[in-house]
């Protein structure tokens, strides 16, 4: 394994859950996954699956109460980052692993220039002073393709549109040279010609950094554009982990295939668009079994009986369903047997 | 901006002329006649139709508001009953120190209320936040004056720590600063945690806490400046019910402001000094109510273009 | 699908403006105005979709409103089965209205949170007077089951419900009246993409079912490609371009239309394509550029472009644009 592959995040089990009044909802239940050096991981999935539960809780930022990271582990550069104490978390955070949100509108502080918003990251964590900060400030919104950034800098957010403020955060995200940017849905609040500009901008400062990169989107159109490798998450768990192309020449969990077929697709033409029967299960109820299993074309009592774990193929991708085992064999013979 | 600014000085004259109408009618409700009074007790019928002659007080009331109207552009706001020294000279010697009580009580609301709401903040349903919050309730509560007569009888009669009286130094402003600000404070201290508590909800502070800034920066630096936007406004609207209570503190603290003019002129009947005193409160109510408008649509402008 | 020989138009767009003052700063300064729909016109046919793509920004939804008098235009003509819809007294549009329906984007903000779905369904029916008081309760029934609901949503209210199945009920309200037309207005953006597929599948039956026709406004092209028989893209309140869908997919002609197209993430892979991707941002809809408003990032751009506005013109049968340079830019 080369130096440029080696993995620099790796989420071992982890499980956030939220105790409240209505009961324990278990929003992240036993996740997965590593991040090598300049990869991009995409983490899909549709609304309530997990997702951004999964990146808050790597940075730390679950409200707690009523937030709790129940279990699991988060290694990054040999530290659990779940153990940490909360200053050497802050030493992380904006520093070495950064994180973009969802909402440009709303995620810059509406009073301050936004120059200053990026310099007192680097004065923070870099130590720079005040002036050498503002400079180099101004340089991070240069690199993001903000015209006029002398200009800029001194402007609040409320002067630039919803693209530049996603810039911004940007340039505010990757001022101090992380290792790895998670970035939340940086582009679903975005026109798509502006979605566009942006998915290219992280993708060229990735290669120009060499940082590994998170992206969670329900958006599978962003997946294959912008991803190496792809989770796809259900009711706070990975079900399918593997590189983009495979996922999408070769979805192997009954999820991932209804997932794909209800995509209206722009190259293709269909009559009718696929759909998945039921919903989603709440998280504060959850099935003792595959939590997909009832909404599954292919369900069988052993489904529901017990939870697959996600298990690696032979062709390197990992899926959590009972298909893919031994035991389905078995049971489909038992079942053919008694018929 | 500068039209902003341009349009509610024009908008402030018809305030202002209204002002005036308002004061000048009310005080026709005022009993008593003021002839009679002036004429003194035991005056013949003929020493009063004549004063009333000579004060033009016959002539039709509209006449006399008009002339009486420019009268207070020219600066003359009556002479006083009691001393026959014009009212406006009077103002003048007390106004200063009312603004002194005024400045030091509005400090008073800023400093502690904004202390308080920010301490209740950070600790939502503590036992912190909910005890602040009492003593903010018992300060809006709780009667001005008694609070003020309280806080005398222990301060300087029973513990003698603090001068009963007067205002000749910044011990003497202590007590009647604290009467006056408290009740706005609690109001203030009321308003910051609930900003507070919906700034810090915010996307944007949720950004501040992933760039790994200190809470203390986060609170100070990134949430406050927001939450205290709304905060300004209650503080300006406060400034009059402050102007109301000067009557009050001043009268029970013997300090000799514009306040306790208008009370002890009611008392003796000088009803000039009444009328100019409250013209005088009245004028400074609507320039303080023009800054805060100003300073407000200048914090809004931000957030409305958002 | 409507053939060409039965085509009659339902509604004729003409020359349709909006603009909304915005307010200055002083009286010295003209009042700003934001042009958001700026001169358009176009038919819609009876029985068809017509979908209206563009980005946000664009007129798109205020196109929408418009025709409903939900914002009265400020110029122009809409014609609904010949009649000057603009031109009716309040009392004449009501009962138009009952023809016209829409259906609005946001599942939750879109129902009175405080009306149980007997009640939101009831009312319907009774300002529209479609349906006599004895019979409604059977229509209503009926309703639920065109829009997959069952019989227990009557008595609830639209907490209790998801996001796709609030957008039924809202269907459902749609359908209560025996409309003609249906105004969709992003009606599926805010659902997961599961959910999505459902209601556009629904839609489509529904179509079919009642003779409806559909003006679908979004700004996802994807699901315009798979629910429209035409689509007519809008740029910064004009026209760029009007075509059949399959013409429109295929050869787009308008540099937007195409960058637009190349700008969407497919979820593929393997598919190789070219990428035009835009530079800089969606001008002001307050002070849009001169000549034709695309042309500050058009990346085939002339002097031309920049003084004088194309007008909408057909290029081959049926698929109209305006770009003075359509010609030489689709070879």
């Amino acid at each position: 394994m080369s130096e440029k592959n080696s993995p620099i995040l790796e989420v071992k089990g982890l499980k956030t859950h939220f105790f409240t009044k209505h009961g324990v909802s278990k929003a992240v239940d036993g996740i997965d996954f590593t991040l090598r050096k300049g990869e991009t991981l995409g983490i899909v999935g549709e609304s309530g699956c997990g997702k951004s539960i999964t990146s808050l809780s790597i940075l730390r930022l679950i409200p707690s109460p009523p937030g709790k990271i129940a279990g699991g582990q988060v290694l990054y550069k040999g530290k659990d980052l779940v153990t940490l104490s909360e200053d050497e978390m802050r030493k992380i955070r904006g520093n070495e692993i950064s994180m973009i949100f969802q909402e440009p509108m709303t995620s810059l502080n509406p009073v301050i220039p936004v120059g200053e918003q990026i310099a007192e990251a680097l004065r923070l964590h870099q130590g720079m002073r005040k002036k050498e900060a503002w400079i180099k400030a101004v340089e991070m919104l240069r690199l993001v393709g903000i015209p006029s950034p002398e200009k800029r800098a001194k402007q609040e957010p409320f002067q630039l549109s919803g693209g530049m403020r996603q810039r911004v955060m940007i340039a505010m995200a990757l001022a101090c040279t992380p290792e790895v940017l998670i970035a939340d849905e940086p582009t679903t609040a975005l026109d798509v010609t502006i979605q566009a500009q942006i998915l290219e901008l992280i993708k060229d400062l990735q290669k120009k950094i060499g940082m590994g990169v998170i992206m969670i989107t329900h958006d599978l159109g962003v997946v294959s554009e912008t991803c190496d490798k792809v989770a796809v998450m259900y009711a706070g768990n990975i079900i399918e982990h593997a590189p983009t192309e495979k996922i999408f020449t070769n979805p192997k969990h009954p999820y991932t295939q209804g997932l794909l077929n209800s995509l209206p697709k722009i190259h293709e033409d269909q009559e009718e668009l696929q759909t998945i029967e039921g919903s989603v299960p709440s998280p504060y109820n959850l099935p003792a079994g595959c939590r997909f299993a009832s909404r599954c074309p292919h369900q069988k009592p052993l489904c529901h009986l017990q939870k697959p774990d996600l298990i690696e193929q032979n062709d390197g991708v990992k899926v959590r369903c009972w298909m893919y085992t031994d035991e389905w064999t078995k049971h489909t013979e038992k079942e053919g047997a008694v018929k | 901006m500068m039209m902003f600014i341009f349009r509610r000085l024009i908008q402030t004259i018809p305030v202002v002329i209204g002002v005036t109408f308002v004061v000048f009618f009310i005080m026709q409700l005022v009993p008593g006649d003021p002839a009679v009074l002036l004429a003194g007790e035991g005056a013949s019928k003929e020493t009063v139709n004549a004063i009333r002659e000579q004060l033009g007080l016959n002539r039709p009331l509209l006449v006399q508001y008009f002339d009486y109207l420019l009268n207070v552009f020219q600066g003359d706001f009556g002479t006083s009953l009691k001393n026959s020294q014009p009212v406006l000279d009077e103002i003048m010697v007390r106004l200063p120190i009312t603004m002194e009580l005024a400045f030091f009580s509005i400090i008073i609301t800023i400093v502690l209320g904004m202390a308080a709401g920010i301490i209740s903040a950070v600790k939502p349903y503590s036992l912190t936040d909910t005890s602040v919050m009492l003593v903010a309730l018992l300060g809006i509560s709780l009667p001005s004056f008694w609070f003020g007569l309280m806080m005398m009888y222990f301060f300087s009669v029973k513990l003698q720590i603090l001068p009963v009286a007067g205002w000749d130094s910044i011990l003497h402003v202590i007590l009647p600063a604290l009467t006056l600000g408290a009740g706005g404070a609690a109001i203030v201290a009321r308003m910051t945690r609930s900003s507070m508590l919906e700034v810090i909800r915010q996307d944007y502070i949720r950004t501040a806490r992933a760039k790994g800034l200190r809470e203390h920066v986060i609170i100070y630096k990134h949430a406050l400046r927001n939450a205290l936007i709304p905060v300004i406004t209650v503080v300006g609207l406060q400034f009059g019910a402050l102007l109301g209570g000067t009557v009050l503190v001043e009268s029970i603290f013997a300090i000799n402001g514009l306040g306790r003019m208008i009370v002890d002129a009611i008392r003796m009947r000088d009803l000039p000094v009444v009328q100019g005193g409250v013209l005088a409160a009245s004028l400074i109510f609507v320039i303080v109510n023009l800054f805060v408008d100003v300073f407000y649509r200048f914090f809004n402008k931000r957030i409305e273009l958002n | 699908m409507v053939t060409a020989a039965e085509k009659k138009v339902l509604l004729k767009v003409e020359h349709l403006k909006q603009y909304f003052p915005v307010k200055s700063d002083s009286i010295f300064k003209p009042k700003a105005v934001v042009k958001a729909v700026d001169d358009i016109s176009f038919h819609l046919y009876e029985g068809e979709t017509l979908s209206i793509v563009g980005e946000s920004g664009c007129g798109k939804s205020t196109t929408g409103r418009a025709i409903l008098r939900l914002d009265e235009p400020t110029d122009g003509n809409v014609l609904y089965s010949g009649k000057d819809i603009l031109s009716l007294n309040n009392k004449e549009m009501r009962k138009l209205r009952g023809d016209l329906q829409v259906i609005f984007q946001d599942p939750f903000a879109s129902l009175n949170p405080r009306q149980t779905v007997k009640h939101i369904l009831n009312e319907a029916m009774a300002i529209q007077n479609v349906v006599e008081k004895p019979k409604r309760m059977e229509r209503m029934l009926e309703l639920l089951g065109y829009v997959g609901l069952p019989q227990e949503a009557l008595d609830r209210y639209p907490h209790e419900f998801s996001g796709g199945q609030r957008q039924r009920i809202g269907i459902a309200r749609a359908l209560a009246v025996d409309p003609k037309l249906i105004i969709c207005d992003e009606a599926v953006s805010a659902l997961d993409v599961s959910i999505q597929a459902q209601i556009l599948n629904l839609l489509k039956k529904l179509q079919n079912q009642f003779q409806l026709t559909f003006l679908f406004i979004s700004h996802d092209l994807s699901v315009v490609k798979h629910i429209s028989d035409r689509v007519m893209v809008m740029y910064l309140g004009k026209i760029v371009e009007i075509a059949d869908k399959k013409n429109l997919f295929d050869s787009p002609l308008h540099p937007y239309t195409k960058a637009l197209l190349s700008s969407i993430p497919v979820p593929n892979p393997v598919l190789k394509r070219e990428r035009v991707i835009l530079k800089g941002d969606v001008p002001s809809p307050i002070n849009p550029p001169s000549g034709c408003r695309f042309h500050t990032r058009c990346p085939f751009a002339t002097e031309k472009c920049k003084s004088e506005e194309p007008a909408l013109r057909e290029l081959t049968e049926n698929h109209f644009v305006s770009c003075h340079f359509a010609e030489q830019l689709s070879q």
